[in-house]
């Protein structure tokens, strides 16, 4: 528990220095844990921080080439927020230099649908896995004999790499595949909007629900078991026990897992692109910044730069007003600790 | 529910038998949710295997348990005459994955001993930045490496596909070590030298032994998350340095435009059964690096 030294063991080795033991500890502490932060926190300026300030730049600068919608020559250098504008508002730059709005079928007149579509992922896996996730934990966190195969069970989705699922969803989605054979429908699963999004809602719901109840449940093992024996004693009932004792005190875990669910969908990439290849309203906001970049860095580097701020404020509306502090919850006993 | 009996005896004991009823009908829910929840986590999986091994012909045979055995499948996912080079890819995922996981060890260990162990300003702030770090998506950076990758002619090489990796496996390990030291008993390190052993004694005999799984695990989990990366190495690699992932994501069959179902399988089988392996004999501690630091 204690990370300190014990005084008394301290004090015998550094004599005559009682009072400016603890305040040169600190001191001597925070050098080393300089020493031993610093090489990664300089391995993560130089992988995240440095590309995404040049991102940044980047998205300053002027695509140059052809104009992919009237087919003249483009210069480059600096254009101001000239490619935010294009994702924003749609547009693009029409003949003779105007500007008009991007012609549908274009990559810049989906920046908008594409927003709309990963948020209805989000919304929607997370609403299931959420749901699905805590009846798991709640299941999981029960005695029974057999327990350990149904935890194993639960990591063999989240072990399979998000390719293969996406792969084997896309074989039991097919046409002639398992799916239209057991419910005796013939949908074309990835060939029209609606079936596409609910194959692509499915895998992901399989592949992620297992994280989130294992995360849950590790939340619900951390309330005292007395409590629902008291609450029992009271004469409360399970809905009652649940409602006033279980959803208040997992809360807390439930909230971060949540975030990180959160973030992690709105980055979805590998299901949509291997399972539709984006068509058909599947078309997430990483689709598109990856088909951006085999037609122009920099405007991609500003379509990335939009996305990377829509899930920082996605991230801080969640840790501000929602309560699903990580940083707290990683930092566990570190407050407790402090003198 | 309970039945009404005229004398207290009878009552009793009816209560007795509804109480009784009850926990066994209790305990047969728990049993039937977690068969529901087994089958559902499994079924795909074991479809996947049961494909993986069925003949071509036979790839829509919607038959339940292992029919028309064959081993076709894998000789296809391993065929270079048919453009797939499974076996190239593997050896790139694991040489990929493999220097990842060493080099965010290599740093994460210090930081994450220094986050759990040591006092100083800036705690709080170091690990917001690793946590953030974690959450990081992909193609924010994935544009600007791009690029400069090209300039530099990295395209294609390992280190362009190592040095994404790292940037959400480092903060990854960093996050998983922490919680793992927070909660060993380093005081018995302190009692190892009052009983007169040396700090490198102290550190190979008590330290070691204590810190090893937790490093362990948590390397499970940093390969786990590189091996299934798949949307920079699917922009950055070409066909010599193409990792798993992405090999089976564009899989070439026997017949040009047939999507080759089974032999995709048997390449999701092989690329999945040792990690399902791994994940079954580890699975207590991987439960506990997973959900380390989420919650307390």
């Amino acid at each position: 528990m204690s990370t300190h030294l014990d005084p008394a063991v301290k004090s015998s080795k550094t004599p005559g220095s009682k009072e400016v033991g603890a305040d040169r500890k600190e001191k001597t502490q925070g050098r080393l844990a300089a020493m031993l932060i610093t090489p990664t926190m300089v391995v993560l300026a130089i992988v995240i921080a440095y590309p995404v300030v040049n991102a940044i730049i980047m998205s300053l600068q002027q695509d140059e080439g052809l104009d992919p919608v009237t087919g003249t020559f483009v210069a480059g250098g600096f254009a101001g927020f000239a490619n935010y504008i294009h994702w924003i508002f749609q547009q693009c730059t029409g003949p003779g230099g105007t500007t008009v709005s991007c012609p549908p079928g274009t990559l810049g007149a989906q920046f908008w649908s594409a927003t709309g579509v990963t948020f209805f992922f989000t919304v929607i896996t997370v609403f299931f896995e959420t749901i699905l996730g805590f009846w798991m934990a709640l299941i999981m966190a029960r005695a029974f004999r057999g327990r350990s195969v149904l935890r194993a069970a639960v990591l063999v989705p989240w072990a399979i790499p998000t390719a293969v699922t996406a792969k084997l969803w896309f074989f039991i989605f097919a046409f002639d595949g398992i799916a239209n054979t057991l419910f005796h429908t013939s949908i074309l699963w990835t060939g029209s909007e609606g079936p596409a999004r609910a194959a692509i809602i499915i895998a992901d719901i399989w592949k992620t629900t297992p994280f989130m109840a294992l995360l849950i449940l590790a939340g619900l093992q951390m309330i005292p078991g007395d409590i629902y024996e008291a609450a029992k004693v009271d004469g409360a009932s399970t809905w009652q026990r649940f409602r006033m004792i279980t959803l208040p005190l997992v809360k807390p875990a439930l909230m971060v897992a949540i975030l990180f669910r959160v973030l992690d969908a709105l980055r979805m990439y590998d299901l949509p692109a291997i399972m539709t290849g984006g068509a058909n309203g599947t078309t997430t906001l990483s689709i598109l910044v990856v088909n951006q970049i085999r037609i122009g860095f920099n405007s991609a580097a500003a379509l990335s730069t939009i996305t990377f701020l829509i899930i920082f404020i996605v991230a801080f509306i969640f840790v501000r007003f929602l309560g699903a502090n990580a940083v707290e919850s990683a930092s566990g006993e570190a407050k407790g600790k402090q003198k | 529910m309970s039945t009404s009996t005229a004398t207290g005896d009878a009552r009793t004991a009816a209560a007795k038998g509804v109480a009784r009823r009850r926990v066994m009908w209790a305990s047969s829910r728990t049993y039937i949710s977690a068969i529901v929840i087994v089958v559902w986590c499994l079924l795909p999986f074991y479809w996947m295997v049961v494909t993986a091994f069925r003949d071509v012909g036979y790839t829509f045979d919607p038959t339940p348990f292992f029919t028309h055995v064959t081993w076709d499948n894998f000789a296809t996912a391993f065929s270079s005459e048919m453009g797939n080079h499974l076996d190239r890819a593997l050896l790139n995922s694991l040489f990929i994955s493999g220097v990842t996981t060493a080099v965010a060890l290599l740093f994460g260990v210090f930081a994450a001993y220094a986050l759990a162990r040591l006092n100083f300003r800036g705690k709080f702030m170091v690990l917001g930045v690793v946590l953030g770090a974690s959450m990081f998506p992909g193609v924010a950076i994935v544009t600007p490496l791009f690029q400069l990758f090209t300039n530099i002619n990295w395209t294609g090489t390992y280190q362009a596909l190592i040095i994404p990796n790292i940037s959400f496996v480092l903060p990854l390990t960093v996050y998983t070590l922490t919680s793992f030291f927070r909660e060993m008993p380093w005081e018995l390190e302190e009692a190892a030298r009052i009983d007169g052993c040396t700090a490198g004694e102290a550190f190979r005999k008590v330290i070691m032994p204590l810190a090893a799984p937790a490093v362990f695990t948590t390397a499970i989990l940093a390969f786990i998350a590189a091996w299934n990366e798949y949307l920079i190495a699917s922009i950055l690699s070409n066909d010599a340095t193409q990792t798993v992932t992405v090999a089976i994501a564009s899989f070439a069959g026997s017949q040009p435009h047939q999507e080759p179902y089974t032999a995709v399988m048997a390449a999701g089988t092989v690329v999945t059964i040792p990690l399902v392996v791994l994940v079954l004999i580890f699975q207590r501690k991987i439960v506990a690096g997973l959900t380390a630091g989420a919650v307390k």
